[in-house]
């Protein structure tokens, strides 16, 4: 139970302590919006779970979890990969196996207080070197999500018009899982498994019930993923509760006020 | 005169299925090509082997720099999508270095007004959105305009005037224009070549000789009428 404290502390949290999650929420909005439009909801879900191998197989070994689930992240965003460009199986029918299959090996490798962290996150303050490599990681998801942004629309609304638009559409479909990846891992030393892949989807699922245009759905992602982080962050000591959940909580409430406020077209 | 295209012995199959088998045939840079056949006979996939996009044997050769503006047949778009016109034209203009001036033109040119392009795609009628992939396709200067049944969902006098524009495009821009459609009439109206494919063989030729009544009865299975126009100038 002494490491349960560990992550209920009333500690205050400093300004320090937020800009990886700062950073991490950023980027989740970014990289979450395209999930959602690319209709990758469920799938994006399930991408998270993949790490759970990786931080069991790092916890046994004694190396940094995040480590390892990168490196699961990593692999299995690979796999779906070669898998869609050489089967025709349907993407959600790859990646419901291999991520489940994943979890189900995860939940094998990893056990007890670990596991909870794991799934759920840990939100104890990272080391200098593991919050500077955050910080790059999460620059360079944002600057993808930026740049290749016209790519990654034209190649969501159809992949014939993208290739003879000049776009390697393959190439760009794999920076795209990788980036997801990237910003899972981020996420999993704070939110966890089971809970960063929600960090991705529900402020984007949000916004794109209220947003009209694209740079409306990309605002409005990212502020909720922001504000629910941050909320999420400073609130979770004083009520005596883990962070991840009460970020989440605050992201799906904020769902369930947009639904109300969902536009109304013709 | 110079090929913009030249396609030698193309054969595509799913699985079992042959689609296309040993096609060839060659276009000439700045001629029209109208590509008809009844449903099934593998005008869509021809079309999308031309771009890549089903993995085909036999030579696909484009000239050098060739730029393909393509306008698909359907795209299944989610209703919601937050993704307006603008945001499609802006893309383009990122991705093929156009300056922002272009997508106006663009719009211009398939007389859409800016503000059905400012509303987000998939609440656009039929017409409105085949008018935007039109102007999608005329971003970035192409070479070769590549079309599959570009005037689905576009009333008559929209279809009209899609043709004629394609051939302004065409005699003013010097451009290359692959066409898929149903509308023989126009296609006997607007086309340098037409390529007939049935699901046993195929012809090529100019729109006179290919398009006999015995053949068409032939490949569609029944007879067909349609309007000849003899002038071809009017646009």
């Amino acid at each position: 139970m002494a490491r349960r404290c560990d992550f209920t502390s009333t500690t205050p949290v400093t300004p320090t302590d937020l800009l990886l999650p700062l950073a991490m929420a950023v980027a989740a909005g970014l990289v979450g919006s395209i999930a959602v439009m690319r209709r990758m909801t469920l799938a994006a879900d399930a991408i998270s779970h993949v790490a759970l191998p990786g931080i069991g197989v790092a916890l046994l070994l004694r190396w940094n979890p995040v480590v390892g689930g990168l490196a699961a992240l990593f692999a299995g965003s690979l796999l779906v990969w070669a898998l869609e460009q050489k089967t025709r199986i349907p993407t959600e029918a790859i990646i419901g196996v291999v991520f489940s299959a994943a979890l189900a090996v995860g939940s094998m490798l990893t056990s007890g207080q670990d596991l909870i962290e794991a799934l759920f996150g840990a939100p104890r303050s990272p080391g200098r070197a593991e919050a500077l490599l955050g910080l790059a990681a999460a620059g360079a998801v944002i600057a993808f999500a930026l740049l290749a942004e016209s790519r990654l629309v034209i190649t969501l609304v159809s992949p014939d018009l993208a290739r003879t638009a000049g776009i390697d559409v393959a190439r760009i479909n794999l920076l795209f899982l990788l980036a997801f990846a990237l910003t899972v891992a981020l996420g999993l030393r704070f939110l966890g498994v089971l809970l960063m892949g929600s960090l991705l989807i529900i402020p984007a699922a949000t916004a794109k019930h209220v947003a009209r245009s694209l740079r409306g759905m990309r605002s409005a992602s990212v502020a909720i993923a922001v504000f629910s982080t941050l909320a999420g962050a400073i609130l979770a000591p004083r009520l005596h509760q883990e962070t991840g959940p009460v970020v989440i909580s605050i992201a799906a409430a904020i769902f369930f006020v947009g639904l109300f406020l969902r536009r109304r077209d013709a | 005169m110079t090929a913009a295209l030249e396609v030698d012995r193309l054969n595509v199959a799913f699985g079992d299925r042959r689609v296309l088998e040993d096609l060839s045939f060659r276009v000439e840079a700045g001629s029209s090509l109208a590509i008809i056949g009844p449903n099934g006979a593998g005008k869509t996939v021809l079309a999308r082997a031309l771009i890549g996009s089903v993995p085909s044997r036999g030579e696909i050769h484009w000239a050098p720099g060739t730029k393909i503006g393509y306008v698909p047949q359907k795209l299944d778009i989610e209703r919601d999508l937050p993704l307006t016109g603008q945001d499609l034209l802006r893309a383009k203009a990122a991705v093929s270095g156009a300056p922002r001036a272009e997508s106006a033109r663009a719009l211009a040119l398939v007389d859409l007004d800016a503000a059905t392009a400012d509303r987000p795609i998939g609440t656009l009628s039929g017409g409105h959105f085949q008018r935007l992939l039109l102007a999608f396709a005329l971003m970035g200067r192409p070479s070769v305009l590549l079309f599959d049944e570009p005037t689905a969902g576009v009333d008559e006098p929209g279809e009209k005037g899609i043709y004629a524009l394609f051939h302004r495009l065409q005699r003013e821009e010097g451009l290359t224009l692959l066409l898929i459609s149903h509308e023989l009439s126009l296609v006997y109206r607007f086309a340098d070549n037409v390529l007939c494919l049935s699901r046993r063989r195929a012809w090529i030729g100019p729109p006179r000789a290919i398009l006999t009544p015995e053949r068409i009865e032939e490949i569609y299975g029944t007879p067909m009428r349609f309007h000849v126009h003899d002038a071809r100038d009017a646009d």
